[in-house]
């Protein structure tokens, strides 16, 4: 499981174009980390790139209401008429942000304490271990639906923290974890012999040789922030402006149009772009995980 | 640990009096090693760490309920501010005359009584009362939904590990790790959308609820089958988007006991192939997954909050949704508690469970008692 990691061979080779090359080929291997490489890039196109040339509309026209698709409105229309691929293409961001950010918080919480706390060990791991244990058992999401309720967030960077300080916990076990079977190899022995510091220890020694594994899990934490920032669009409680995926379920479900046959398209546009963007990155992760970890899937 | 620390407490109190804190040290020690005690300190702490943060949540940030409630009661009958806040006081079960940290203390040691204060909506309805009402559902339709999914899964989990690399392991491998990444409101969503309104093969609206209004509760095949009739979307919600996790972790344990030396030996020790399944391989893989359980205990019943609202299964999920739409705080604050303490009590029981099923913490125990 962590052999693996020292075996990267972009360690070796030299400029970030052989890298990515070197990458894809290892995962050429893998169908189905290619197909969730192509749909998370897919997405982050999607969502950031086109909306530059095709701008959120909001022209309502009560003539055409759940329009089946066709070539004005390739996925149809909402309740009051408006072109449901409009509002997939731009109700991308929001979500893609806020999951990328709270992975990214909490991802940099967890392996700042995790790898310290391996690393010093004694009573500063005791204390951190015994926090991350009480963390864990708290219930997220009853705790994060309220403080949404309460602090009225409309902010997509107070969204993205408040799901990474609830939800580190578990990432924080895994790296630790990881760290603690690292810190005896030899050349984690042989920096520590050289009074290199700890500093220099985690983030040169320790760290760089997780780094598989580290993008690994920012993935599914992702996935997991995602699942946290959609319901709570779901829910209504993120009063973004415009509009995204989360908020188009939130519609669908306050205004009835489950119930309503004709709707279809206009409800599947969104449960589907969550669902295979979800996919995506739960596919891309997991052939990481066979590629770097081989031991953990294939049973070697 | 576990095994050696309650002997040495008793040699403590051999030596005698000359080292009685010695020996009441370990003692305690002795208490402490016990996973009893940790897992209910720990659980004491965690629902202390949660409480304090809803009251603090509710209380300190700007524009804070109980500031806005005062408010919102003088603008819309025109009392005074002292008698608004004496409203607020007892609907919020705070002396907002006190200050914060005493006002803190009596939340804590109300708490501890189980007083919970009233729901600001139906004035007088203790928020107790409305929690029993609601915590039944989904505890029944998340432990139904959780259960039958571990069940399934592990076994699933075990048969891929078995034969894997085979067209069975495929399939369940690559079905597992599809419906695990599904949400489950999108699933419920789908529910809803294909059976329910497309295809009109369930009677989505007279599904809704917990039970029919008209059937009496009690122990009636035609109450049991009602309520199993109204749960069973939500359950099945559940079943589907968590038994991949169970499959996938199962089959990854299972590989790893596979190739653990006494698996070998039994082999070699010419033992039946079903009893290496059951005894060696299957206990041990499961292990791990005891404690997953009780973590996912924990997921699941705030992942419900999604799937209740959209399936309108009147559980704590749909009445933290009407508590959030109508400013209910007190009772906001009493679900999130009771959804602490309910993770908190599964993964006491998980911890018992493990000390059970893990033949090394068996054994110790078996020694000392």
């Amino acid at each position: 499981m962590t052999a693996a990691a020292a075996t990267l061979p972009a360690d070796r080779s030299g400029g970030p174009l052989a890298k990515t090359l070197d990458f894809l080929r290892l995962l050429s291997g893998r169908p189905i980390g290619l197909i969730g490489l192509a749909g998370v890039i897919f997405f982050l196109l999607l969502a950031f790139v086109v909306p530059a040339f095709v701008p959120y509309q909001d022209k309502v026209d009560v003539t055409a209401i759940y329009q089946p698709p066709s070539l004005a409105h390739p996925l149809g229309t909402d309740s009051s008429g408006r072109d449901v691929w409009n509002q997939i293409i731009n109700g991308g961001r929001d979500i893609l942000l806020v999951g990328f950010l709270a992975a990214f918080f909490s991802t940099v919480i967890a392996v700042t304490f995790g790898s310290l706390a391996a690393t010093v060990g004694g009573r500063l791991d005791t204390l951190i271990l015994g926090i991350t244990d009480i963390w864990l058992t708290i219930p997220h999401l009853p705790i994060l639906i309220v403080a949404a309720a309460v602090l009225n967030l409309s902010n997509l960077f107070y969204i993205a923290f408040i799901i990474a300080v609830l939800g580190w916990a578990s990432l924080l076990r895994q790296i630790r974890a990881q760290v603690l079977s690292l810190r005896e190899r030899d050349y984690v022995e042989a920096a520590r012999s050289l009074d290199l510091g700890l500093f220099h220890i985690i983030f040169r020694e320790i760290l760089p040789s997780m780094r598989s594994y580290i993008v690994i899990h920012f993935i599914f934490a992702m996935t997991s922030s995602i699942y946290a920032v959609a319901g709570l669009m779901l829910l209504g409680l993120v009063p973004l402006s415009g509009i995204n995926w989360g908020l188009m379920l939130n519609l669908a479900n306050v205004k009835g149009a489950i119930y309503f046959k004709d709707s279809i398209w206009y409800i599947l546009s969104p449960i589907l772009a969550i669902m295979l963007f979800q996919l995506s990155l739960v596919w891309l992760a997991s052939a990481l995980e066979d590629i770097f970890n081989p031991r953990l899937r294939s049973g070697g | 640990m576990a095994a050696t620390t309650p002997v040495q407490s008793q040699a403590g109190f051999d030596v005698g009096g000359r080292r009685t804190y010695g020996a009441a040290r370990n003692l305690f020690g002795g208490i402490w090693a016990t996973p009893i005690v940790r897992a209910l300190a720990r659980g004491l702490l965690t629902i202390f760490v949660v409480s304090t943060m809803t009251f603090f949540l509710i209380r300190l940030l700007p524009g804070n309920p109980v500031d806005l409630y005062i408010n919102q009661v003088i603008a819309e009958t025109g009392i005074t501010y002292a008698q608004a806040a004496d409203q607020a006081s007892g609907l919020f079960n705070l002396d907002l005359k006190a200050p914060l940290h005493q006002q803190y203390f009596d939340f804590l040691t109300r708490l501890v009584r189980g007083d919970l204060g009233n729901s600001l909506l139906s004035q007088g309805t203790p928020v107790t009362s409305v929690l029993l009402a609601f915590l039944p559902w989904t505890l029944f339709a998340v432990g139904s939904g959780l259960l039958l999914s571990f069940v399934v899964g592990v076994v699933l989990g075990l048969l891929a590990a078995y034969w894997r690399n085979s067209i069975f392991d495929t399939a369940v491998s690559s079905i597992g790790s599809v419906v695990s990444s599904v949400p489950n409101y999108l699933v419920a969503l789908l529910f809803v959308v294909f059976l329910g309104t497309q295809l009109r093969i369930l009677p989505i609206t007279e599904m809704r609820g917990a039970s029919t209004p008209g059937i009496a509760p009690g122990f009636t095949p035609a109450y049991i089958g009602d309520v199993l009739f109204h749960g069973a979307l939500p359950i099945t919600v559940y079943f589907l988007t968590l038994i991949g996790h169970w499959i996938l972790s199962m089959k990854s344990a299972t590989l790893a006991t596979l190739e653990e030396d006494y698996v070998t030996v039994a082999r070699a020790r010419g033992l039946a192939d079903r009893r290496i399944t059951s005894a060696y391989i299957g206990r041990n893989a499961i292990l791990p997954l005891v404690t997953q359980f009780a973590i996912s205990a924990g997921y699941v019943v705030g992942g419900a909050l999604f799937v209740e609202l959209i399936l309108v299964y009147p559980g704590l999920g749909l009445k933290l949704y009407q508590a959030i739409q109508q400013r209910d705080y007190p009772v906001m604050q009493g679900i999130v508690l009771i959804i602490t303490v309910s993770v908190v009590l599964a993964n006491i029981l998980a911890d018992l469970l493990y000390s059970r099923l893990d033949p090394r913490i068996g054994r110790a125990g078996g020694a000392a008692g």
